[in-house]
């Protein structure tokens, strides 16, 4: 029985992450529009997008390769495993043992080595600059993420992330510094992986600023509905992540009863909700930066991870 | 057993003298590299027996060769048939892809005799049970690489990683002669097993560390004694580049594993600290030094160095917890480092084949002369792709197993009670984070710029697949980079002997755990199952493709490409491999390696080019080794006039050196 409810929370979770993925995408820009006193576009119009891209026939280039067609799959694969091992209203998760935080933070590392793979493979000068900047950005933002979660990890004593929810949800926690710090590098992080302003624009095209919209750009059809929803997943994993270590608030226990499922459900969708809505003023009030002046954000990332790893090394509780 | 080991590599001696007679013939390739495959996989088995059986029997046998009161000591323990299994798994993916790859030797009789020579030399180091034996072997080993290296004598390049490759060797046999003769003590009792029983005192053990660190740690390629290797290990035909980066580096560190795990006796907390700190800016240094190369088997080889960085911060971290008697973690540690050494034999050897294959079909190593390999050669394409997904640490492949156990044991870190070490971990930490996603970047480019995109020459777009059994090799091996990620308990329970013969404990069982997960402490805190995610990744990828097959669309057309709206269909359009870690020499660059960009623009009107100069130098080459070479030019330019004199003078010079002798001897 307990089984069978596990199985259920997991496949759930699996559908929830996948159909909340392209609403959250349509409602940061819907608050970004908002912000900027426009109407924007409808909050379903990415469900629609999708759609589209998907019925529409690929135009492939003449010397595209069989990798070319492979990755969209492997990135949507990668990264909506990836999520589902995040715990979203639970953290009943039934096969969170079978990845930590470092595995997920490896998976979307293997994600992003086939997209920028992909921005080689047909062999254009727009795919190779995207390519040549996403693999830069990447270096500084995944041991970022990594050191990240050393700090964590150490606080709650397990790399495992539902454990280490359940961990930030009791009172043993506190409130240490080093969680401070690492809240912070996370943020940068995610802002850096989700190319959000001020590291790359997503609404942007036909600039020579642009890095993951670059690598794209030869997809179509399919294999671009797939590398957005992809995105739009990474968005929701990035939030869920932040959620559930740093907001652990109403997230069910393992073995929960439905009611408080369901409360679960509910504080998961208000903290996407303020999450997207924090996500929409920050890009709003912030420029983009230069390419170049990444490294230093990204590097103030992974200075304060470290900061927050050596702080837990040199004493247990600060 | 030992026997029968020892036979097998007499057997790959003799080899060298009938590859002499042979090489001129035309089947005396495929009759050396199949009786070398041969040899290679009955030590294999001999091996995978003596690391398997559960008993863990030691073997030993004595020869009456070599010094007449010592004769030759042989042993084979946990860790000696270690490492004999990797030595001969490399040897035997060598000779197996060298049987169609050595076909087109341009030189086979520089090649075919030092081959097995080499290959016997690393399995007698391993094997060896006294100082003596060891030294013989090692050196004889140098040696016969060397050889290899300047096969291809007449490229000028070979010759100078030649003559540096062989200073740097004699400098590490130096450092180990000197350990050995401090471990043996002044009585000369040169076998192991005397050693290990007499524990030396504190300053004379220190000692010995340093220099198996030098000793080892200059043919492991550890910076900043890493600068022959980036040169000797491309020379060298692709085969053995193979052997030498995947095999004889783990050789180098089976002789530090040796020394100071086996022989010294109980660590003391500090010596970690020694190892890391070289250890940790070896893995990052090595994998930028690599991102910076545009010839493919260079980026190959200081990509080595970053990853005997990553296994040597593994021993470290060892080291530190058997210091303080916390050995279950201590076990974490060495299995990581260990399962590196057979995760790195693998993928190395696998990609240098992979070079050696584009050399072959295009004749070139330089990167930004290929391109779009893929449609020409599909299943080496393939095979390469699975290596740089492994060599970079991404799951499921069997790379970053090895990676995440040696984070989990610096998660284990801040146990230890030092001070000192308390500080440096989480910088080691963050070192070997930055060092795993720079290598990502690193293989990206690889991959990209050879196999992917459009020809960037006309023997690139004319080039043609590998043969079978270079093939055969290829693809083997990447399934073995597969099974060892998503089985990884298996060959962690097979570790367990090694680890518990050299820091006293083992990892947990882990083979009867739920669904082969890796479970390395306990449950609650961390677990990782390669085989299930790599269910899952598979089972959603498929589930996408068939549903957005069925439900949406499946057609596709081809056009031409896009790129914005810009197409060029010149090939130079696109990325260069220099182009594309340009950013990444912008942000790490201009500090390490003191890179500049010098854009010289012409006058107003003149109608010649701009030139964009990169101005890039080897910090440490300038700071460490130019001012030695300088110094010893120095003194031998004035010794020199010493050749020159009359006989008149000579007979002086004897006869004052003889005074000055006396003299000294009275006072």
């Amino acid at each position: 029985m307990s089984m069978i409810r596990d199985l259920m929370s997991q496949g759930g979770d699996m559908l929830l992450v996948l159909t909340l993925a392209p609403l959250l995408t349509g409602f940061v820009r819907k608050i970004k529009a908002r912000l900027l006193r426009r109407q924007g576009p409808p909050l379903l119009q990415p469900y629609r997008d999708l759609l589209r891209l998907m019925r529409k026939d690929v135009v492939l280039a003449e010397n595209a390769s069989w990798l070319f067609r492979a990755i969209p799959y492997i990135i949507f694969a990668s990264t909506w495993v990836a999520a589902s091992l995040v715990p979203t209203f639970g953290t009943g998760l039934l096969f969170s043992w079978s990845a930590d935080l470092i595995v997920i933070t490896a998976l979307l590392g293997s994600a992003r080595f086939f997209l920028a793979l992909g921005g080689l493979d047909v062999g254009t000068a727009f795919g190779g600059i995207g390519s040549s900047r996403e693999v830069m950005i990447a270096s500084l933002a995944e041991p970022a993420m990594l050191i990240m979660v050393f700090a964590v990890a150490m606080i709650a004593g397990s790399t495992q992330l539902s454990t280490i929810a359940e961990f930030m949800g009791s009172s043993a926690v506190g409130l240490p510094v080093s969680l401070g710090l690492a809240l912070v590098a996370l943020i940068i992080v995610a802002i850096a992986e989700n190319g959000r302003i001020p590291v790359d624009n997503p609404g942007t095209h036909l600039e020579l600023t642009m890095v993951h919209e670059a690598m794209v750009l030869e997809y179509s059809g399919r294999h671009l509905a797939l590398i957005d929803l992809s995105s739009q997943l990474k968005l929701v994993l990035y939030i869920s992540m932040i959620a559930s270590i740093f907001m652990p608030w109403g997230t069910a226990a393992p073995q929960a009863a439905v009611h408080s499922l369901a409360l679960g459900a509910a504080a998961y969708v208000v903290k996407l909700a303020v999450c997207g809505v924090a996500l929409a003023v920050f890009e709003t009030a912030i420029a983009k930066m230069r390419v170049f002046r990444i490294p230093q954000f990204l590097g103030a990332a992974l200075m304060l991870a470290l900061l927050a790893t050596l702080l837990r090394f040199v004493s247990g509780s600060l | 057993m030992i026997t029968a080991a020892l036979v097998c590599v007499a057997v790959l001696l003799a080899l060298a003298p009938v590859a002499i007679a042979l090489a001129a013939q035309m089947r005396g390739s495929a009759i050396i590299y199949s009786a070398s495959l041969l040899a290679c996989l009955a030590l294999l088995v001999i091996a995978l027996f003596a690391l398997l059986d559960p008993a863990h029997p030691i073997l030993s046998t004595t020869l009456p060769v070599g010094l007449p009161w010592l004769g030759a000591h042989f042993r084979i323990d946990a860790l000696a048939a270690f490492f004999l299994a990797i030595v001969n798994f490399g040897g035997a993916a060598a000779s197996l892809f060298a049987l169609g790859y050595g076909r087109h030797e341009s030189a086979p009789g520089r090649v075919l005799p030092f081959y097995p020579a080499y290959l016997a030399a690393m399995n007698l180091v391993v094997l060896a049970d006294d100082a003596f034996t060891f030294l013989v072997a090692w050196e004889f080993m140098s040696l016969t690489s060397w050889a290899l290296v300047v096969s291809h004598h007449r490229e000028s390049e070979n010759i100078r990683a030649g003559f540096v490759y062989l200073l740097m060797a004699s400098f590490g046999t130096l450092a180990l002669l000197l350990a050995f003769g401090m471990l043996a003590g002044s009585g000369g009792h040169y076998d192991f097993a005397t050693i290990r029983a007499a524990h030396p005192a504190a300053v004379l053990s220190t000692t010995v560390l340093l220099l198996a660190l030098i000793g080892a740690g200059s043919k492991a390629g550890l910076v900043p004694l890493h600068a022959w290797l980036p040169l000797a290990h491309p020379a060298a035909p692709s085969h053995v580049s193979g052997l030498m980066s995947g095999v004889m580096t783990k050789v180098a560190i089976y002789g530090f594993v040796r020394i100071v795990f086996d022989l010294l006796g109980p660590p003391e907390w500090w010596w970690s600290m020694v190892v890391l700190a070289i250890a940790a800016p070896s893995a990052t240094l090595g994998v930028l030094y690599a991102l910076m190369q545009r010839d493919i088997k260079r980026v190959l080889a200081y990509s080595t160095i970053e990853n005997i960085g990553i296994i040597f911060v593994g021993l470290g971290l060892a080291l530190a917890f058997k210091a303080q008697a916390m050995d279950w973690i201590a076990a974490l540690a060495f299995t990581a480092a260990l399962f590196h050494v057979l995760n790195h034999a693998t993928f190395k050897s696998l990609l240098f084949f992979g070079a050696g294959c584009v050399l072959n079909a295009t004749g070139e190593r330089d990167m930004e002369k290929l391109g779009g390999l893929i449609h020409r050669m599909p299943q080496t394409a393939f095979a390469v792709l699975i290596g740089c997904v492994a060599i970079s640490a991404l799951p499921p492949f069997n790379g970053f197993v090895s990676e995440w156990l040696t984070f989990q044991a610096i998660l284990l870190s801040p146990e230890l009670p030092s001070w000192g070490l308390k500080l440096i971990i989480p910088a080691v930490g963050g070192l070997l984070a930055l060092a795993a996603a720079l290598a990502a970047a690193c293989f990206v480019k690889l991959f990209g710029i050879v196999f992917l995109g459009r020809a960037r020459n006309a023997v690139a777009s004319t080039a043609r697949e590998a043969d079978g059994f270079s093939r055969a090799t290829l693809l083997g091996l990447a399934a073995l980079c597969l099974v060892a990620g998503i089985f990884p308990g298996l060959f962690i329970d097979a570790l367990a002997p090694v680890a518990k013969a050299m820091v006293g404990n083992s990892m947990p069982h882990q083979a009867g755990l739920q669904w082969l997960t890796i479970v390395p402490i306990a449950k609650s805190r961390s677990s990782y199952n390669g085989l299930l995610l790599f269910a899952f990744v598979l089972l959603s990828g498929s589930i996408a493709a068939l549903a957005i097959h069925r439900l949406a669309s499946d057609r596709f057309r081809r056009a031409p490409f896009w790129d914005c709206g810009l197409p060029d269909a010149s090939p130079a359009i696109q990325y260069t491999a220099s182009g594309f870690s340009q950013p990444i020499r912008r942000v790490f660059g201009t500090t390490i390696f003191a890179a500049r960009e010098i854009g010289e623009m012409p006058p107003p009107g003149s109608p010649a080019p701009a030139r964009l100069v990169v101005d890039m130098h080897d910090l440490i080459w300038d700071a460490l080794y130019a001012p030695i070479a300088k110094a010893t030019g120095f003194v031998t330019e004035r010794i020199n006039v010493l050749q020159f004199l009359t006989i008149r003078r000579y007979l002086t010079l004897v006869f004052v050196t003889l005074i000055v002798l006396l003299v000294v001897l009275t006072i």
